[in-house]
């Protein structure tokens, strides 16, 4: 056989069903709602379902590189709030000096170098001071969230009133009818989905998660794909608070609270493993819209108390993971 | 605790078993006696695991009858080690963060009420590991051992279940000469008190040496089963592959006379465990393959894992290509063309779960790759691949660990030389390997130097270091005890090659490279 395009195999059908899984979930949620709310596929809900999904949306797409290459990000939910923080207190110093739209401007693109600093130094930390991801990442949680309640003095940072004007553009503004969130998320979601599958550096994310030290013997630069992770995270983190700012305007110390929880959840309910070794970013979009939903729909039904939104979401969580399980068993 | 057999023994009737479509074993007839000691031998995928597996309860034969003492052995791990069969696996199932005493004891831990009778554990533990005349101590962490310290464990935890029939999968693979020969002395003991043994190995000589009768399975059926006394290797290889095996090794090429392209003095690796690797000397030359022997533990791997810059490691003077230099780092030696197949297969050298265009494209990508993936030259070159190293697979997107050690180490291989490097270290190149497979690799290693590449080629099997090196260099407890020249067209002797590395020799003249 020197065929030089050997033909890909079938996927057993049985297998390809279970990599769907998410999908069929989500699927099975939509008709949920719309047979049980009139509201629920109006384009108004639709698109705020998704608004409300995008920033979460957003950190978690860095979250499933992270995951992917066996790594772990804990303190990316206060790391927004500081890039929050920080990049509001930047914005309203400019504006003492420039006009409010070059005020602005300069200010996001501080947040975004300072997401990426962060990450840098989670990364650091992980990949040169060797250790654990989980320690380090709850480490610099702590650190950061207490930096913001600092800098708050326990209230709230706000954004000046000339540049909330300029600013909500970003987050109730709209192309064609769809929100600006939205496609940026969208866009953000198709770029990560080409870099995990298309790119050198999507297979070498994989290959450090499936395992590091075959990676080093494959003259694969381990540590510097790793650092460039959490890094990636950072800059996703710092996308998200461009959005997040102009929508309330203000951060406090509970900012971003509980956020890694979520955007870690996406990523697992997508179908990345969480050992590392298998990521793939539509699903992590796909675990991110049916928590979304989940909340959507406890909202508009009057079948169970939306206080119980964590209580459903929880249940899909261990449910995702258990059929991870079943599937790398087999 | 040893339980005598009472008659009977192990009986196999008409055993058949298929993996989906494929027929693995196929009317399989085999019997063992209390106190026999049977050698298992055959390729890769030839059924020996299946076999195994279904003696030790681990599966149910598809149809067929497995009898041990008159009674049906059950497909119930657990109830089959009650009747007295345990089965060592080539996978350890040790537990890295327990102590060896632990290990050992493991589910059976000796004590009353729940409460563990630690002194006794740990005395049992020392004595069984004494019959094994093993150096380990009972209470040391299990993590910090070496891979063959773990077999030995494994073992000591084996014999200490009093076991009446012991299934051994290839439990020398990873032992050095003189744990091999502690084993073999417990094997004798073992037998001499009854217990029946089933074992196997890709060593022949082994085979030789311990079992009273061998028998060869092909394609899942027994092409022989005869006492070992009546058959030679050349028997059972031949049984093995169906053909008669020819010379394994082609005839070495003249030894080239050119300036060496690699040289390094004074070379230091430091060690957690064992003797640390120190002032290594020695030259590598174009078209020349260096052989390197010594006992496992001897240091081989470690001195040439930190000349490419795996582990930390220090050198009195580098020199590559007449430039000196510092040691290079990993992927410094890597662009530098010189390329390392490493001895741990499944944990350090191919990403088990990913396709084999993945595989083989790995290392070429990381070194060469441009930011995009290439998939239809991955699928061309892996192609190519497949026929230059006869990687037998039906279909290229099968993991690579579903495939059998042969063609995994060929995969391996073709991993390991896509980026065409011009100093090739091989370690243990065809460890786990069939014989098939064997003088297949033997060929391409020969070809890499008759291609003007430097090759050294790290083997614990000293015929395979005398068919293929033109020089052996032999190490012994982190030093090199010396170099041997082989005669042009003539072999040295593996007692020359034990000798050095022994620490015996005083009168072998060393070859110092200048």
């Amino acid at each position: 056989m020197s065929d030089a395009t050997l033909a890909p195999a079938a996927t057993p059908l049985r297998q390809r069903i279970g990599q769907l899984g998410p999908l069929i979930a989500l699927i099975l949620l939509v008709i949920l709602g719309a047979v049980s709310s009139e509201t629920f596929l109006t384009a108004e809900n639709v698109l705020n379902v998704l608004t409300r999904s995008s920033i979460i949306g957003i950190i978690a797409i860095g979250a499933t590189f992270v995951i992917t290459a066996r790594g772990l990000d804990l303190s990316v939910g206060a790391m927004a709030a500081l890039v929050a923080g920080l990049g509001i207190m930047g914005m309203n110093w400019f504006l003492a000096h420039m006009s409010p739209m070059a005020a602005l401007i300069t200010g996001m693109t501080l947040a975004l170098v300072i997401g990426m600093l962060a990450g840098l130094l989670n990364g650091s930390l992980v990949v040169f001071a060797r250790i654990e991801a989980f320690i380090v990442t709850l480490g610099t949680m702590g650190i950061m969230r207490s930096l913001v309640t600092w800098m708050s003095d326990g209230g709230s940072i706000s954004l000046d009133f000339a540049l909330r004007d300029a600013g909500r553009g970003l987050y109730y503004g709209a192309v064609l009818g769809i929100p600006v969130p939205v496609i940026i998320f969208a866009v953000l979601a198709a770029l990560g989905e080409f870099v995990m599958t298309r790119m050198r550096f999507g297979r070498h994310v994989t290959a450090i998660g499936s395992n590091p030290d075959v990676s080093r013997y494959s003259a694969i630069p381990v540590n510097g794909v790793r650092l460039a992770t959490y890094v990636l995270q950072g800059a996703c983190v710092g996308l998200a608070t461009l959005i997040y700012v102009p929508r309330l305007g203000a951060v406090t110390p509970s900012t971003g609270m509980l956020w890694e929880l979520e955007a870690i959840a996406a990523v697992i309910i997508g179908g990345t493993a969480l050992a590392g070794g298998y990521g793939r970013v539509w699903g992590t979009v796909v675990g991110v819209l049916i928590l979304g939903l989940v909340a959507n729909i406890l909202n508009l039904t009057s079948y169970f108390s939306p206080h119980l939104n964590g209580a459903f979401q929880g249940t899909i969580i261990v449910i995702a993971v258990l059929l991870q399980r079943r599937r790398s068993g087999t | 605790m040893q339980q005598s057999a009472t008659g009977g023994g192990l009986e196999i009737r008409d055993v058949t078993h298929f993996y989906g479509p494929n027929r693995v074993l196929a009317g399989i007839d085999l019997a063992v006696r209390p106190g026999e000691v049977v050698a298992l031998a055959g390729e890769n995928g030839a059924g020996k695991s299946t076999l195994m597996r279904i003696i030790g309860g681990y599966q149910a034969p598809g149809s067929g009858t497995v009898h041990w003492q008159g009674n049906p052995v059950p497909a119930d791990l657990h109830r089959a080690e009650k009747m007295g069969i345990t089965l060592v696996h080539q996978e350890f199932a040790l537990i890295p963060d327990m102590n060896v005493a632990e290990n050992i004891h493991l589910g059976r831990e000796p004590g009353r009420f729940g409460v563990v009778n630690r002194r006794k554990m740990r005395d049992q533990a020392a004595a069984a590991l004494t019959l094994l005349r093993a150096q380990i101590h009972p209470e040391a962490a299990m993590r910090d051992l070496p891979v063959a310290s773990w077999q030995v464990v494994e073992l000591a935890k084996a014999f200490g279940a009093g076991p009446a029939l012991l299934l051994m999968d290839e439990p020398t693979a990873v032992l050095g000469r003189e744990e091999t020969a502690a084993l073999f002395d417990r094997i004798r003991a073992f037998r001499a008190a009854g217990g029946a043994v089933i074992f196997t190995s890709h060593r022949l000589d082994e085979v030789r040496e311990i079992a009273d009768r061998v028998t060869v399975l092909r394609d899942g059926t027994i092409t022989m089963d005869r006492p070992t006394s009546d058959v030679s290797e050349h028997d059972i290889a031949t049984a093995m592959v169906g053909r008669e095996i020819s010379d394994l090794f082609l005839p070495r090429s003249p030894a080239p006379v050119a300036p060496p392209v690699l040289e390094v003095e004074g070379l230091d690796v430091p060690r957690e465990i064992g003797a640390p690797v120190r002032d290594a000397d020695f030259a590598l030359h174009p078209g020349e393959i260096l052989g390197v022997a010594g006992l496992v533990g001897s240091g081989r791997t470690e001195m040439f894992e930190g000349l490419v810059g795996l582990r930390p490691a220090r050198a009195r003077r580098f020199t590559l290509r007449g430039e000196t230099r510092a040691l290079p780092k990993s992927r410094e030696a890597w662009a530098k063309g010189i390329a390392y197949l490493t001895e741990d297969r499944k944990s350090r050298g191919l990403l088990l779960e990913a396709s084999q265009i993945v595989n083989a494209d790995l290392t070429l990508g990381a070194l060469s790759g441009g930011p995009l993936l290439d998939p239809a030259g991955e699928r061309a070159r892996y192609a190519k691949a497949r026929e230059t190293f006869d990687i037998r697979s039906a279909n290229p997107l099968i993991p690579a660990g579903r495939l059998s050690g042969g063609n995994q180490q060929k995969l391996l291989l073709a991993k390991t030389l896509a980026s065409q490097p011009d100093i090739v270290i091989l370690d243990e190149p065809t460890r786990g390997v069939d014989i098939g497979a064997k003088a297949q690799i033997y060929r391409l290693i020969a070809g890499l130097a008759a291609e003007g590449r430097a090759v050294v080629v790290i083997s614990s099997e000293l015929p395979e270091l005398i068919g293929l090196a033109h020089r052996i260099l032999v190490m012994d407890r982190g030093r090199i005890a010396g170099t041997i020249r082989q005669p042009e067209g003539g072999q040295v002797s593996e007692a020359d090659i034990l000798r050095l590395g022994l620490g015996l020799s005083t009168d072998t003249e060393k070859e110092i490279p200048a």
